[in-house]
């Protein structure tokens, strides 16, 4: 089937964005509408004393000036995190209510303070910039072992130590036991680097009220825009749902950030109504890296114990993960996936295992590609290499000797997880051969001769893909053709393409004419959007049962038209036949006939539509191998990926240009990771030091190298259509197996070990360090 | 206020702005031509790319009134109707788009690429060219494959399809 599933269907969502007609938030206009400015803080941690809006209230333009004073003399509620631990039997932890404009103590450089409304942007911008805020400086922590230390300033009076809750999973004196046995044990300092989702659209929000009927309307930049609603309607504006519309139109790139509503998404409309005037805003790259949720930032300290030949016997971790100022979002879930995937593929019957949130005066964490997979497998790679390297046997043999086989599938992990399926390591040898393993020496000769380092590795991922339920749906239109309607949301991932081939496969109908609609409250009924790689498995599974329940119904209506009984009736192919009769009906005509104005028996109900939930209760296990080859120039040490293989294992695939597509831009953003990514906020005074691309340094095209990337999917067994997620795998896998090359390039010259990223500056630091040493 | 003759994508316009009006917010807000977008402040992610008298510039890095008297090509002018310009059709072909937030930028750059390189590339050229072009979503193994193929067709990829109109 051309468009059937397997095949790289063109996607039907590019021609508006390769002619420039994608309407991104940013490209709607209003009549009437005003925009919006945002004052935020240029502190750390402040009181604010007082704060004068007289000239801006009076410049051109403006319409009106708010404050967190107005927000409370209106009454309005703040944000809340998506979820606590508390809420899913875990421990009680330090819960946060962020309010919309701050109006006492601000704990992040770039929190809202105010906001203005004018005619034109740059009239409020001119008039935000107006404004006087008196702030009294306060002691201000930014990294997480100084939020730790004795006697740091407490991002919550309420909350000393900063510490909001910890997690912890395995059996501490087994651990004890097991290290003390162990034949070696092995130790790291890591840090997983605070990094930001960046995507290419900044985030906007275009704000309607109707006095008339009390109704707002909310075009957002939006993973989720039922999550917006609910939260903005609920906890912020305390108006029923009813009267909330939120519409999620294209969105440029979201990867976590924009899973969840911020500030301004609630501020719009709540100005829209306070100015009679549609309102919008858009915000700038650099409040974005400013007041964007941030993701990883973490700090562990990982041991390792193993016997004489490198069977892994226990992991010990103890984290910190910053959350930043609030707990915000899902920002929860990053560090739940941190620890529970630190086994990784590897058969390890003893873990102890702990992680603390920790309050700092920065930008909240959230959810960021991986969220928490890749803080994982980054610390349990780091601990395989450095095994191998201990015991003087290579990466591979170090690997081989602990993955969890087929035969112990499902394989249940100390840490809780089950993987149905997995054959790590026929995938391993197949990653190894796709990168010439064996042919390094030469390599490695042949950038000696060029003065260059070269080094090597191979890692293994693991990632839970998938959580929560959705709703799909599929309804046909009296001409007989169909749309789906979506409870996921597609910012980049080609679901109008991907969702119709599976429709068109499995009821045989034409993929050209399958209509399909997402991101708007009105029209979908209920969805939970796009973010921790569910769509394929939740929103296809759901549309496989809204399919089944289709040819259910259509069954029972091509028995009546052709007069004979349901179970007569065999479908196949988009054919409705009656045994019998031979006779049969397209699923267009029943479509068609369903929707007759006469005739059509009650209990049938008119039209033809079906929705149908999956549970997503049970993730799948996405897994693969990246092999990574570094030339390094030990003069300024510029690191170059100078050959990376991939082989994942994503179950069945949809689309093949789709997920190869996905798998592509995890990889850069996992490189992005490894070797330039970097939010820096100065010690001493708080300040965000990375405010701009400039020093943000995102991955461009002459970071990346030759990639050779190949597939050995083992089809899920626990969901109805085999599929398994595909969208973190790249930036789960990628830093550590760049870390890893980059040190089995630069132990030979005595660098032990280095920190993400692994700039040039780092890189050259660490070796001439090496050297001043041997000297 | 600037006072700004310009044509765009084949049609004159007169405008009057503010000084400091960028070319791009002229083009998205006087012209409401969005398919040109901003993903900066500092003029590095090339979202913003647009052709000036045929020549590819960031349209954040320009004022308005520094465009007076030139053509300019967006992204809406590049194709000739429902004929798609080849590097348009090299980015459906080989997936060289997810979100299409970059896309704009990335095809009118491309196209430059191509026309100053007279349609010789290598991955090596093109990877160096789109230095100032960032995507955050395909990691853009393939836009260079994209903006490869379409240097095959070279020489109709290296402008729109539609000649440059007459300057102002
Ligand atoms: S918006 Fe012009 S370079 Fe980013
Ligand atoms: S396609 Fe999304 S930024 Fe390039």
């Amino acid at each position: 089937m051309k468009f059937g599933v397997g095949q790289p269907v063109r996607r039907v969502e590019d021609k508006r964005f390769i002619t420039g007609r994608g309407r991104y938030v940013a490209d709607h206009a209003v009549p009437g509408q005003a925009h919006a400015a945002i004052v935020s803080s240029p502190h750390a941690h402040a009181r604010i004393l007082g704060l004068d809006v007289s000239a801006a209230a009076a410049a051109p333009g403006v319409l009106a000036v708010l404050t967190g004073a107005d927000v409370l003399a209106d009454g309005l509620g703040g944000i809340p995190p998506l979820f606590m631990p508390q809420n899913a039997q875990g421990p009680f932890g330090y819960r946060t209510l962020r309010p919309i404009l701050i109006p006492d103590i601000v704990r992040a450089v770039g929190e809202r303070v105010a906001m203005v409304i004018a005619e034109t942007p740059a009239q409020a911008r001119d008039a935000a910039d107006l404004i006087e805020v008196d702030y009294e400086p306060l002691d201000a922590v930014v990294t997480l072992e100084a939020a730790v230390a004795e006697g740091a300033p407490a991002v919550w009076p309420d909350c000393p130590g900063n510490v909001s809750f910890s997690l912890t999973h395995g059996d501490p004196a087994a651990t004890d036991a097991a290290f003390a046995k162990a034949a070696v044990t092995v130790a790291l300092r890591l840090e997983n680097n605070r990094i930001i989702a960046n995507a290419m659209e900044p985030r906007a929000a275009l704000g309607l009220y109707d006095a008339a009927d009390e109704t707002y309307t909310l075009y957002a930049t939006s993973q989720n825009p039922h999550g917006f609603k609910e939260m903005i309607a609920r906890d912020v504006l305390g108006i029923p749902a009813t009267r909330l519309r939120v519409i999620a139109p294209d969105v440029g790139g979201g990867f976590g950030a924009k899973a969840d509503c911020y500030p301004e998404d609630a501020l719009v409309l709540w100005a829209a109504r306070r100015v009679g005037r549609p309102v919008k805003w858009v915000g700038t790259r650099s409040e974005g890296l400013m007041g964007d949720n941030h993701g990883r930032d973490q700090l562990v300290h990982a041991e390792l114990a193993a016997d004489a030949e490198g069977r892994v016997l226990a992991v010990r971790a103890r984290a910190l993960h910053a959350i930043g100022a609030y707990h915000f979002s899902a920002g929860v879930a990053p560090l739940l996936y941190s620890l529970r995937y630190i086994p990784g593929v590897y058969a390890i019957d003893t873990v102890d295992l702990e992680t603390r949130a920790v309050f700092t005066h920065t930008s909240p964490l959230g959810v960021y590609r991986g969220a928490g997979r890749p803080e994982a497998i980054y610390v349990i790679e780091r601990l395989m290499d450095e095994l191998a390297t201990r015991l003087g046997i290579s990466p591979v043999d170090v690997r081989r000797r602990n993955f969890v086989p087929p035969a112990r599938m499902p394989y249940k992990t100390q840490t809780g997880a089950v993987y149905d399926t997995g054959e790590f390591e026929a995938l391993f040898d197949k990653a190894l051969a796709l990168a010439d393993w064996d042919g390094f020496d030469a390599r490695r000769s042949e950038s000696e001769a060029r003065g260059r380092l070269r080094g090597r590795s191979v890692a293994y991922y693991i990632e839970h893909a998938g959580i929560y339920n959705d709703r799909m749906e599929i309804r046909f239109d009296p001409t007989g053709s169909a749309t789906i309607l979506a409870g996921t949301h597609s910012h980049g991932q080609g679901h109008a393409t991907a969702f119709a081939q599976l429709v068109s496969e499995q009821l045989g109908i034409p993929f050209e004419a399958i209509g399909y609609i997402q991101g708007d409250t009105d029209k979908v009924m209920i969805g939970r959007g796009t973010y921790a790689a569910r769509s394929s498995l939740i929103g296809g599974s759901a549309l496989k049962l809204a399919g089944d329940k289709i040819i259910e119904k259509g069954r029972r209506i091509a028995a009546w038209k052709l007069g004979v009984e349901p179970d007569e009736i065999t479908f196949d192919a988009g054919m409705f036949v009656a045994r019998s009769t031979n006779r049969s009906m397209h699923m267009t005509e029943v479509a068609i006939a369903s929707f007759q104005a006469r005739g059509v028996p009650e209990e049938f109900a008119l039209g033809l539509s079906a929705a149908a939930t999956y549970s997503g209760d049970v993730p799948n296990y996405p897994n693969g191998c990246h092999v990574c080859e570094v030339e390094i120039d030990p003069e300024t040490g510029a690191v170059e990926l100078a050959a990376y293989a991939v082989v994942d294992d994503v179950g069945v695939v949809i689309n093949p240009m789709i997920v190869e597509g996905q798998v592509h831009g995890g990889l850069a953003q996992g490189i992005g990771q490894a070797l330039l990514e970097h939010i820096v906020y100065d010690p001493d005074s708080g300040q965000l030091v990375t405010g701009t691309f400039n020093d943000y340094c995102m991955p461009r095209a002459d970071n990346l190298g030759p990639l050779a990337m190949a597939h050995h999917n083992v089809p899920c067994l626990t969901n109805p259509i085999g599929v398994k997620g595909c969208g973190e795998s790249g930036a789960i896998g990628a830093p550590p197996a760049i870390m890893n090359a980059i040190l089995d390039a630069l132990r030979p010259l005595g660098v032990a070990h280095l920190d993400m990223p692994a700039t040039p500056s780092r890189v050259w630091a660490a070796i001439a360090a090496a050297r001043r040493a041997a000297a | 206020m600037a006072h700004v003759e310009l044509t765009v994508n084949g049609r004159a316009h007169r405008l009057a702005c503010e000084d400091r009006t960028l070319l791009v917010t002229l083009l998205r807000d006087a012209l409401g031509l969005t398919g040109t977008h901003i993903g900066c402040d500092t003029s590095q992610c090339g979202a913003c790319v647009v052709h000036v008298d045929g020549r590819a510039v960031k349209s954040c890095t320009m004022l308005a009134a520094q465009a007076s008297g030139s053509a300019v090509t967006t992204i809406e002018g590049l194709a000739d109707g429902e004929r798609l310009h080849p590097l348009q059709a090299a980015f459906r072909e080989h997936h060289g788009l997810q979100c299409g937030y970059c896309t704009p930028g990335m095809i009118m750059s491309g196209v430059d690429i191509i026309r100053r390189h007279e349609g010789v590339l290598d991955e090596h050229i093109v990877r160096e060219e789109l230095e100032g072009n960032i995507c955050r979503c395909t990691g853009y193994y393939n836009i260079v494959k994209a903006i490869l193929a379409a240097a095959e067709d070279y020489p109709e990829s290296a402008a729109p399809l539609k000649a440059e109109p007459a300057r102002v």
